[in-house]
């Protein structure tokens, strides 16, 4: 598969960057903040499911150990957020790493290992619900197996410091939030509707779905349910229709123009 | 230990709600034995199935088992398109396309149903829901024990199409060899939705089975079919046998663990055997071919 080039990514994290000093907006820092965030948890996703092959259906075990743990590490025993933040990943890595071992070497894999993950993700939002009963809700003041296992490993990493951020910016945790459904669901969203396998498509993935949502709220106003239908949605459309992303559709443009320039310039030339 | 005396009705109860965890399974093993997908709207589907029998009766004054009469071949419908203009045409043909939409599916399913209806949990008074059968040695509620009746005569009804109609014998063509059913001239796109549409069709008269004893909100499908994923994972993917007994099983552990360890605990033991079955016997403790 093609990528950008390191310059590429650089340009699009400087301009990034400078949106901060261009905008005080809490508005729209705060849709490009979670926009970020879900990006990097579709491209924890994007690891296994796009580089791997293997679509899990619970990157939510991933996201809710890493907000767990740092929350934890940094509540109870009073760890600076930035080591409590690094064990968080570690935490949410481990548990990829064991999820990993147990399937591949299994042989897991397509409809199973969907399911198997979603079980995973399951049983641990309930062992926590369980053991912070419910009303857990927390403020935080202040060869082919192993390569599968390396990516799976590093999908959790990079979706366990999705988590570990989350907590650090919402300053609020409780077992629905970081193990639900809804997590898992965004974290395949992104990379599906941007581009599977590619670079930049879990961001944009991220941007889209987000600016569907935040268009929903806006027109409807805070109707419960309504933008995850439309999530659903979209989710069915760009099967349908654009199987490869919106990145793709942007190339076959990008190649239909690339074709007809040159056949212009000829055209003078003759 | 416990005396028999509340082992044996727990044992009974278990099977009575074992039988229509079987007949969810048996809808969604149905599905995965011909079409070889994991239907992920399995529970969304059968919230919206609980939620029509639900309104039967608020709106329309229709008994739950009544409703079960207009609500099967409704479903069934349902099924049908959903599989012939949706699943399988957005699919193109791809495996891990259909585990997609089938999400998709349900996530739109049942988030619409929370849009329209709210998060609120809904009950049905019925005057017979508190009836109760006595065998002596314990006490059934009436509802359920009507449950395992219709689960039964379902099953029968089912085997009966598998194995005696011209389009139960497509059916089970199409499971066994697809390519050659379709050189034989059976029209593969037609079986696979008429496939979808029992299994949904199951979950029909699941849900009207239900909701005499059971409540209702649009989160109540998921609880039903990860419990119905490990019966047919336990059972062996695509076995119908395989689906029963796994429920009546399943019923059972259920019940026991809740009576041991209490009722949150019992629903983890059944995702921690789902999980353990799905790692060491993929191919479920019937199943035939791994």
């Amino acid at each position: 598969m093609r990528g950008p080039s390191i310059a590429h990514i650089v340009l699009v994290i400087a301009m990034l960057a400078t949106v901060p000093l261009l905008t005080a907006s809490s508005v729209v820092l705060n849709f490009l903040i979670v926009a970020l965030l879900i990006a990097l948890v579709g491209q924890g996703w994007n690891v296994l499911g796009g580089y791997g092959g293997q679509y899990s259906f619970g990157h939510a075990a991933f996201f809710g150990t890493g907000a767990y743990v740092t929350a934890i590490l940094q509540m109870r025993y009073g760890i600076n957020a930035w080591p409590a933040f690094a064990l968080g990943i570690a935490g949410g890595a481990l548990v990829g790493a064991a999820i990993g071992a147990l399937t591949f070497r299994s042989g897991l894999k397509g409809s199973y290992f969907a399911l198997v993950t979603l079980a995973f993700a399951e049983v641990l939002r309930w062992l926590v619900a369980v053991r912070e009963n419910e009303d857990a809700a927390k403020a935080v003041g202040v060869d082919t197996v192993r390569v599968k296992l390396v990516a799976m490993t590093i999908s959790a990493a990079i979706t366990a410091a999705g988590g570990g951020f989350y907590v650090q910016y919402f300053l609020y945790i409780d077992s629905g939030i970081a193990y639900g459904p809804w997590i898992s669901i965004e974290a395949l969203l992104a990379p599906i509707v941007g581009g599977i396998g590619t670079v930049f498509g879990p961001l944009i993935g991220a941007v889209v779905v987000k600016t569907l949502g935040e268009l929903t709220k806006l027109i409807t106003g805070d109707a419960p349910g309504l933008d995850l239908v439309i999530y659903g949605g979209v989710l069915v459309l760009i099967v349908a229709f654009a199987p490869h992303g919106i990145t793709s559709l942007l190339a076959a443009l990008r190649i239909r123009f690339a074709r007809l320039r040159p056949s212009a310039s000829e055209g003078t030339h003759v | 230990m416990l005396s028999p005396v509340i082992l044996v009705p727990a044992i009974l109860n278990g099977l009575l709600t074992g039988a229509v965890y079987g007949l969810i399974a048996l809808g969604l093993t149905l599905i995965y034995g011909v079409l070889h997908i994991i239907n992920f709207a399995h529970g969304a589907l059968l919230t919206a199935a609980m939620f029509a029998a639900f309104f039967a009766h608020r709106w329309l004054g229709l008994d739950p088992y009544l409703a079960a009469i207009v609500l099967t071949p409704l479903f069934f419908a349902l099924g049908y398109c959903l599989q012939r203009f949706v699943i399988g045409p957005a699919a193109h043909g791809e495996d891990r396309n259909i585990l997609l939409v089938t999400l998709g599916l349900a996530v739109v399913i049942e988030n619409a149903l929370l849009y329209a209806f709210g998060a609120d949990t809904r009950t049905l008074n019925l005057d017979y829901a508190f009836n109760v059968v006595d065998l002596g040695i314990a006490f059934l509620a009436l509802p359920r024990v009507i449950g395992f009746g219709v689960v039964l005569v379902v099953a029968l009804v089912l085997w009966l199409i598998l194995s005696l109609t011209d389009t139960g014998k497509a059916i089970r063509a199409v499971a066994k060899e697809k390519l050659g059913a379709e050189l034989s001239g059976i029209d593969v796109g037609h079986i696979y939705a008429v496939t979808f549409g029992l299994g949904t069709a199951c979950l029909a008269i699941a849900a009207c089975l239900l909701i005499p004893t059971y409540y209702v909100n649009p989160h109540i499908g998921n609880a039903f079919v990860l419990i119905a994923f490990t019966i047919v994972v336990l059972g062996g993917m695509g076995s119908v046998t395989g689906a029963l007994v796994g429920g009546l099983f399943i019923g059972v552990v259920e019940s026991l663990c809740g009576l041991y360890l209490g009722e949150s605990l019992g629903q983890i033991g059944i995702f921690v055997m789902f999980i353990l079955v799905l790692l060491f016997r993929p191919s479920g403790l019937l199943g035939e071919r791994a």
